[in-house]
């Protein structure tokens, strides 16, 4: 389909035909994929991808320009002494932040996100969230994180949070738009399945679990159902939309869990930073003292990796 | 006013097969007589066609009997033995007929009703006592329930007329069950006159239905048909136990053998005959959201 | 809307590295006698066979073969055990040693599970996380119920048979062998159970369980060899207790041999269960519990959900990503922690499963099998699906014991629900619905002893488990396990 086609199809899906999920069978079919032993050059594999998938985020009402240029330092040299690493996907900052990022990331090939649309709480007037995401966009942003109105997604206002996301996508111009559907806060599966239908058909180009400010944020439930809800968005349109687990992943393991299930659910072609992110602030050191671990034979300290 | 001398009318003694009583379809007839050898009724003589027709007609009956609410189960039962009680003289005379005492007639016949109220009264009872609820180790609601195990073939002990015969059946249809019962040789008519019971007390065409005929002509057919869940009977005579027992097998049939129970004492009815031909069924469903 | 160039891409790409479990924890005799009255001892005609593994072929251990005299043994050992010790012992004393048995399991799980996968074909996944924690909790849930039995059965008083006599298939060796000996033990019987011919190690592991348990000699006897063997046992005279799982055919043979006999018997037989799905499912986990109802243990079950049953307004989509994930399931070394699929049990299983593929495709059903390499030695078979089939066909009627699924599609409920019964299995049923009413009317409906609604082969020890019409008399697991091992009388 072209994008001029995707644009002309955009129309609130029935959500009343998205299919049910069943809590207690996600719970299963995650518990299998925690099965897999992924050892060896498979590991590495996994680690290297995992590291290129990240998008390093600092999202705190305490940043300065100084905290981002020391995380954008670091997503330039994730550690330098383990020579061929892959650069993280994006680093991940507020608004006001972005032309702080631009400079200090200027002449590499990582790109900026920001968070947008009166992060996190979502709670402000259409016109200012999209005055938020054009702010952000003009700074330089290359990707746009939005959060969806929770409480008119809870209320059944489902048309409002359908448009929402259709302006705040033409609001992005060529930035790519992930929709943050703040899972912790939707409560059942049934509803992260249906919001993430919505978020589609209104045009993401990602959709994402958390800002990370609410508990829980990512699972590898909601996960699973995003993608599945992914998968049957892509078999009936052709289009293939990304997806964004964030919060709460800090370790290897979990990240290569989550790599296992992304790989065993959408396959071979949603396996790069183009398509899979994880937004995590210190996943990143543990998947690099899991590199060291596998490349030296020896346990890691935290010391040895830099903390920006 | 009758006259003194009035010619009585005998009764004809039919089988009972899907509500109605038809006479053996085979046609044959044998003799039932007295200690004096004289003929007291030409009792029908039941064919295998006659089974096979009674089973059709209690597969017919099974599903709708199974689904009927067990209050309602409890409520029929306890209707026969209503029934039963307007009809006790008719039923001491009768097994006096067929040799008994006045005094052991009247007891057995008594026996029978307050049998059929005891098993009434387990209608709405025995799912209690024999379900549970299971608790499983995984996040899923478990449960196990008894349900009747569908038809069932019921050769009914040839030593008594009728308090054997409703030992069977009772215990059967409270469950849910449909059954074909084979009456006592030796002393068929109570039984014939307990399907007009029967008849008479709202159970449903085909949920009982009552033979009369040749036990080692029809034993093997109560025990061989494949639509047939269950056959219980006394288990009496090791050769005809080792023929019934095969012939179950060729559809893994229930077998259930009910030797020396005294069915005029206390040891003849109990919950665990009801259990005898139920099956359990576990359900499993996800606790979630 | 669904075209091909948007189905989903699984091969090349990123591969799991091998994962194989480790086996140098795991010890093996070169050869295995009898354990009878406690102890190991040769068979009396010295005659012995091999038991090898599936997924190379390879010898694991000499294993005896029990003829009828060492049967005999077996017998009288268990006979002795029971008049002298077993059934005189306080019940109390009797649960403690079946708790020894659930401990001692529990600390050598690993060594089990390790066994099982080598003997057996089936993924260590599985025999780690379900066969081997399943069978150690049901000695640990049946050890609590031998003090307790007054309160199994109201106003009744339970007592023991005697000797039960025991034959365990090959799909679950131990799990079986779990399920057969801890309710008889629990209920004051003793025990001689025979293991499946192409399965026994883990059974003779659990012979050294429960000699370190300290059981009594003769408490449980356990005895190899086929069906002879098998036949021995059923036709003993000292034995009171059939209790066998496997096949409808040789559960018939059995009955049929006890006939006139004054054994009691239960039969686990054979089953061709329904999975039912509506339209109005969670799809992806009703896929996920056909995947786990048919392909579980490689189909070698005998509740598996070998007919599906769809819907037909969401038909094309369940089987579209049905074949999807099938793609995903990792057919090879059972050893392997990443195998989601091991090795047929034996060449003459995966013959008779073969012989039905050729059947399936010549009644004109349309074959699909995923396209997972399979390694060049051992028994195996790629995940399999059958659609445009029917009632009719051979396929959908008999019970294959293997990875092959037969797919069918309905209109209405009652549709479905005939068609689900529409066998003379009678052993489990699946059902998957949102609608909470649909569900109840339809695991009321199902002639199934096991009916899973929206979920699929799930196993407890607290869970009663058996079947109706040919799939077999009476039930283990639960409290309603227990009655297999008792004669009930009168307080």
């Amino acid at each position: 389909m072209s994008v001029a086609a995707v644009k002309k199809a955009r129309r609130l899906p029935d959500l009343s035909c998205v299919p049910a999920v069943d809590e207690v069978g996600v719970n299963e079919r995650v518990a299998r994929f925690q099965t897999r032993s992924i050892k060896k050059s498979a590991k590495v594999e996994a680690l290297k991808l995992i590291l290129s998938m990240i998008d390093l985020t600092t999202l705190e009402g305490q940043d300065t320009a100084g905290k981002v240029r020391q995380l954008c330092q670091k997503a330039i040299h994730l550690h330098d002494a383990y020579p061929g690493l892959p650069h993280v996907a994006a680093v991940c900052v507020y608004p006001n932040m972005v032309s702080v990022a631009k400079e200090a990331l200027a002449g590499h090939d990582i790109r900026i996100a920001s968070v947008a649309t009166a992060f996190p709480s979502g709670m402000s007037s259409r016109k200012v969230k999209l005055e938020d995401t054009r702010t952000a966009v003009a700074a330089g942003a290359d990707e746009i994180d939005m959060v969806i109105s929770r409480g008119e997604f809870l209320a059944g206002n489902y048309r409002y949070v359908f448009d929402e996301i259709v302006a705040v996508k033409e609001a992005c111009g060529d930035a790519h738009l992930k929709v943050i559907l703040e899972t912790g806060e939707l409560g059942t599966l049934d509803r992260v399945r249906r919001a993430s239908v919505l978020a589609m058909h209104a045009g993401a180009d990602f959709i994402k679990t958390s800002t990370g400010k609410v508990q829980p944020a990512a699972t590898m439930q909601v996960t699973l159902v995003m993608l599945q809800a992914i998968r049957d968005y892509y078999r009936d349109t052709g289009r293939m939309v990304g997806m964004k687990p964030a919060g709460g992943i800090s370790t290897s393991k979990l990240a290569i869990h989550y790599l296992v299930m992304l790989h065993e659910t959408l396959g071979n072609a949603w396996m790069t930073p183009e398509w899979f992110r994880f937004g995590a602030s210190s996943l990143a050191n543990d998947v690099l003292m899991q590199l060291m671990k596998q490349s030296t034979g020896l346990y890691q300290s935290a010391d040895y990796f830099s903390k920006d | 006013m009758a006259a003194a001398n009035r010619l009585s009318v005998a009764k004809t003694y039919k089988i009972y097969i899907d509500g109605k009583f038809p006479r053996t379809e085979s046609g044959r007839y044998f003799p039932l007589k007295n200690k004096q050898d004289a003929v007291i009724a030409n009792v029908c003589r039941g064919s295998r066609k006659d089974f096979r027709n009674a089973v059709v007609a209690a597969r017919k009956a099974q599903a709708g009997w199974a689904r009927a609410s067990a209050y309602l189960r409890g409520q029929i039962l306890y209707r026969i033995a209503e029934m039963l009680e307007g009809r006790i003289e008719q039923f001491v005379a009768e097994l006096q007929l067929q040799g008994r005492t006045e005094r052991q007639a009247r007891k057995e016949v008594e026996i029978a009703v307050d049998r059929l109220i005891y098993y009434a009264g387990w209608a709405d009872k025995y799912q209690q006592v024999f379900s549970s609820v299971n608790p499983v180790s995984s996040a899923h609601f478990n449960f196990s329930v008894l349900e009747p195990t569908g038809v069932v073939s019921i050769i009914a002990p040839d030593d008594s007329g009728l308090i054997g015969l409703v030992s069977y059946i009772a215990p059967a249809i409270v469950g849910g069950n449909t059954c074909v019962a084979l009456a006592s040789e030796s002393l068929p008519l109570s039984a014939v006159s307990f399907a007009e019971v029967l008849h008479a007390s709202d159970v449903p065409a085909g949920v009982v239905n009552i033979l009369t005929g040749f036990r080692d002509e029809l034993t093997e057919q109560f025990a061989s048909h494949m639509d047939v869940n269950a056959i219980a009977w006394p288990g009496d005579g090791r050769k005809m136990a080792r023929s019934v027992q095969t012939l179950a097998a060729e559809n893994i049939k229930r077998v259930i053998a009910r030797p020396k129970i005294d069915w005029m004492s206390d040891e003849g009815e109990s919950p665990y005959l009801i259990r005898d031909t139920q099956e359990v069924k576990t359900t499993w469903h996800p606790i979630g959201s | 809307m669904a075209t091909p160039e948007n189905k989903l891409a699984f091969d090349g790409g990123w591969a799991y590295d091998p994962a194989p479990e480790s086996t140098d924890h795991i010890s093996l005799k070169k050869r295995y006698g009898l354990f009878i009255g406690g102890e190991f001892v040769a068979p009396e005609n010295s005659r012995y066979f091999d038991t090898i593994n599936p997924a190379n072929e390879q010898k694991l251990a000499r294993v005896a073969e029990a003829s009828e005299a060492d049967v005999d043994r077996a017998v009288k050992a268990a006979r002795a055990a029971y008049s002298g010790v077993w059934s005189r012992m306080p019940a109390k004393e009797r649960g403690k040693y079946i708790y020894r048995i659930a401990r001692i399991m529990q600390e050598r799980a690993r060594e089990f599970a390790a066994i099982e996968s080598l003997d057996g074909g089936k993924p260590i996944r599985e025999s780690r996380d379900i066969d081997v924690p399943l069978a150690a909790a049901h000695f640990f849930y049946y050890a609590g119920w031998a003090d307790k039995l007054d309160y199994a059965f109201p106003g009744q008083r339970a007592k023991p048979l005697g000797v039960a006599g025991q034959i365990i298939p090959w799909n679950f060796p131990l799990l079986m062998a779990a399920w057969k000996i801890a309710p008889a033990l629990a209920t004051g019987n003793t025990v001689v159970l025979k293991p499946a011919e192409t399965t026994p190690l883990t059974a003779l592991k659990l012979a050294e369980v429960i000699a370190d348990a300290g059981l009594p000699p003769g408490v449980v006897n356990i005895v190899t060899g086929a069906g002879k063997t098998g036949a021995a046992i059923v036709n003993h005279p000292g034995v009171d207790k059939i209790a066998f799982t496997g096949s409808t055919n040789v559960g018939r043979i059995i009955q049929r041999a006890l006939a006139g006999t004054r054994k009691k018997y239960t039969l686990e037989l054979g089953g061709k269960a329904a999975n039912v799905v509506f339209a109005d499912a969670a799809i992806d986990q009703a896929v996920e519990g056909i995947v786990n109802g048919i392909f579980f243990n490689q189909g070698h079950v005998c509740c598996a959900g070998s007919r599906l049953l769809v819907q037909e307004s969401v038909a094309d989509e369940v089987v579209a990503k049905l074949k999807e994930r099938m793609e995903t399931l990792i057919v090879g070394d059972p050893l392997d922690k990443n195998t989601d699929i091991g090795a047929i049990n034996s060449s003459m299983q995966l013959e008779k499963i073969q012989s039905y593929l050729k059947i399936g495709k010549e009644e004109g059903g349309e074959m699909h099998q995923s396209a997972c390499r399979l390694p060049k030695k051992g028994y195996w078979c790629r995940p399999t699906i059958f659609t445009g089939v029917a009632q009719s066909n051979r396929v959908v009627q008999e019970e294959i014991f293997g990875p092959v699924l037969a797919i069918q599609t309905f209109r209405s409920f009652d549709e479905a629900l005939a068609k689900a019964n529409n066998t003379p299995y009678g052993l489990s049923g699946g059902v998957w619905t949102d609608k909470g009413a649909k569900i109840f009317k339809m695991t009321q409906g199902l002639r199934a002893g096991v009916v899973w609604a929206n979920t699929f082969n799930k196993f407890d020890p607290t869970s009663p488990f058996g079947g109706y019409k040919e799939s077999g008399v009476g039930r283990e697991g639960g409290l309603h396990g227990l009655d297999a091992y008792v004669k009930l009388g009168a307080r």
